[in-house]
């Protein structure tokens, strides 16, 4: 089976954003894949060791997503594909989903596979999208699996119900959390990980030009949330403490 | 400048779901005088157009078919596509849900447009429209416009008020025949998980447990609070990987971001990752045995106690305010 999964590099979830010149400033930070691609490239790679063939794992974005691709790479992906979008000017989801649509023009794939939503910008977007574009059917929030031939039974996540859905091959999907426990790179993993293909690709090298992906969206400011005062701490037994909170929740925050 | 809008009207389990009239509210917004239509896809949906109505849209578009009944992008996308031929809208408004999220995006993909995810508030004046959303799960906010062309938008549940109800308000309704065909994902069950009734993404009061709830029978008295609060229970990421619980309840960086009138974190430390889930809450209650647990920080009122104690005496207090009101 071809399987190719989609990547990004985002801040580790446990970084303070911080804005310097009205752009939030990455210096200092973490990065990790974005935890729900986590899931994705754990299936991906579960998939192939049942069904046999290559997981290719994909990413848009700077050259130094290089260092989360190498670690999917660890993970058990076969090679990997870095895009370079950085000369695109206002790039947006339209524009990462005209780019992989490019990208993904003269491949065979029977699954492509991706998180559900990143965690910085969180839009959702990209997978339907890039699935609309390839003209494949696509089944998103999945936390569930199984390919027979070229169908595949999913068990897809809707606000909390579970939908059991039956689709055909070629298949996209995203990933939702609780689709799997992502393994840690091993050693021997890591080692191979150098060998394994890394391809860097330029927009020229999938016949765009950057102004053709510009995006389609303006982000016109980036802000912090107001800073939260300190609250008030209730004093007392528990008893006192219980009908104050009532008493605060329904005459001074009215809110119940 | 007069825009005219469409709505995406959304059902659930046989109701209305609210943030249908927050998406007209929205819509009104947007289309600055023009027309806003609320689209009402299903397989039995027809009767739920007057309260569109009363809630501000000036006309429902109705389209019912079987194939309808649940949501799949090829089927949803279909009826859209018709609708959108035939109304030519110029912008577009659905709540950012499992199937405003989903089919948004997939549509704006056909319609080669451009899209504004999860938008928590609008702004409009003299120029474009700007759409405020969070990022990086609510620790930051942008302010976007919309280039050029359609402007398609999706909401966030319970940020964008919806209008007043008016029952005199009158609504015309328009049928449209759409042949849906060549499904390739096909819906064969539905399990249903989410009990009580009340989603956690529109809740207005969600009550929520960490690890201090110790284990899946210590969310009772919470699951007890919640329901005699309408409200929906929600949980740590500590808790879900504890096995306490089920992930669909995962408030937080990872799982869901929520934004209720009230938020009763018990036995939650306050990890950066939770707080990005819950901290835009209108009014949030800490209740933790640990004095310098970080969620204090970001919470209105605080607790200092066993969680096994507060939690059955506020079910039981509330319960009689709310008995004698």
């Amino acid at each position: 089976m071809n399987i190719y999964v989609l990547m990004k590099r985002t801040f580790d979830t446990e970084e303070k954003i911080v804005i310097e010149n009205g752009c939030i400033s990455d210096d200092g930070v973490n990065f990790i894949i974005n935890p729900y691609d986590e899931f994705a490239i754990e299936e991906a790679i579960r998939l192939r060791d049942a069904h046999g063939g290559e997981v290719t794992v994909v990413t848009v974005g700077a050259e130094d997503a290089e260092k989360e691709l190498r670690t999917a790479l660890a993970m058990g992906c076969d090679r990997a594909v870095l895009i370079n979008n950085e000369d695109v000017e206002d790039g947006d989801q339209w524009s990462t989903a005209e780019i992989l649509a490019a990208y993904f023009k003269d491949k065979e794939f029977d699954v492509i596979l991706g998180g559900n939503v990143s965690n910085d910008n969180g839009t959702g977007q990209i997978g339907p999208r890039l699935a609309e574009k390839l003209g494949i059917p696509h089944v998103s929030t999945i936390v569930k699996i199984e390919i027979d031939g070229d169908k595949a039974t999913l068990e897809r996540d809707a606000e909390g119900d579970i939908e059991i859905i039956e689709a055909s091959l070629p298949l996209l999907v995203t990933a939702q959390q609780g689709l799997n426990e992502p393994r840690y790179p091993s050693l021997p993993g890591i080692m191979k990980a150098k060998k394994k293909p890394l391809e860097v690709l330029e927009l020229d090298d999938l016949d765009l030009d950057e102004d053709d992906v510009s995006g389609r969206t303006e982000t016109v400011e980036v802000f912090l949330p107001p800073e939260k005062g300190a609250g008030r701490i209730l004093e007392g037994d528990p008893d006192t403490q219980a009908r104050e909170l009532v008493r605060l929740l329904r005459n001074e925050a009215k809110v119940i | 400048m007069a825009r005219k809008t469409l709505v995406l009207a959304e059902t659930r389990d046989g109701q209305l779901r609210h943030v249908s009239f927050e998406a007209i509210a929205a819509g009104r917004q947007i289309a600055d005088g023009g027309e806003v239509v609320a689209v009402l896809c299903g397989d039995d949906v027809a009767g739920f157009a007057d309260a569109l109505g009363h809630y501000g849209a000036d006309r429902v578009v109705v389209v019912e078919n079987e194939a309808l009944k649940y949501y799949t992008p090829d089927g949803y996308k279909q009826a859209w596509q018709r609708v959108i031929e035939t109304e030519a809208p110029e912008a577009i408004v659905m709540g950012h849900t499992a199937v405003g999220k989903d089919l948004s995006a997939g549509l704006a993909a056909r319609l080669d447009s451009a899209l504004v995810s999860d938008v928590t508030a609008i702004e409009t004046g003299n120029g474009d429209p700007l759409f405020i959303r969070p990022i990086y799960s609510g620790k930051a906010f942008e302010k976007k416009r919309v280039k050029e062309g359609l402007i398609f938008i999706t909401i966030r549940p319970n940020n964008i008020p919806a209008l007043e109800k008016d029952e005199t308000r009158p609504t015309t309704v328009d049928r449209l025949d759409v042949p849906i065909s060549g499904l390739r994902t096909v819906v064969k069950q539905v399990v249903k998980k989410s009990t009580g009734g009340v989603d956690l993404t529109e809740a207005k009061v969600i009550v929520s447990g960490g690890r201090g709830v110790k284990s899946a029978d210590g969310f009772k008295p919470l699951k007890e609070l919640a329901d005699v609060l309408g409200g929906a229970v929600g949980a740590s990421r500590g808790a879900c990987d504890a096995g306490y619980c089920d992930y669909s309840l995962q408030i937080g960086q990872t799982g869901k971001v929520v934004t209720p009138d009230l938020y009763i974190a018990c036995g939650i430390s306050g990890a950066i990752q939770h707080l990005a889930g819950m901290s835009n809450s209108k009014v949030i209650v800490a209740i933790n045995k640990d004095p310098d647990a970080n969620i204090f920080n970001v919470a209105d009122y605080g607790i200092v106690g066993d969680l096994f104690e507060i939690v059955p005496l506020l079910t039981k207090y509330f319960k009689e305010v709310l008995q004698e009101a």
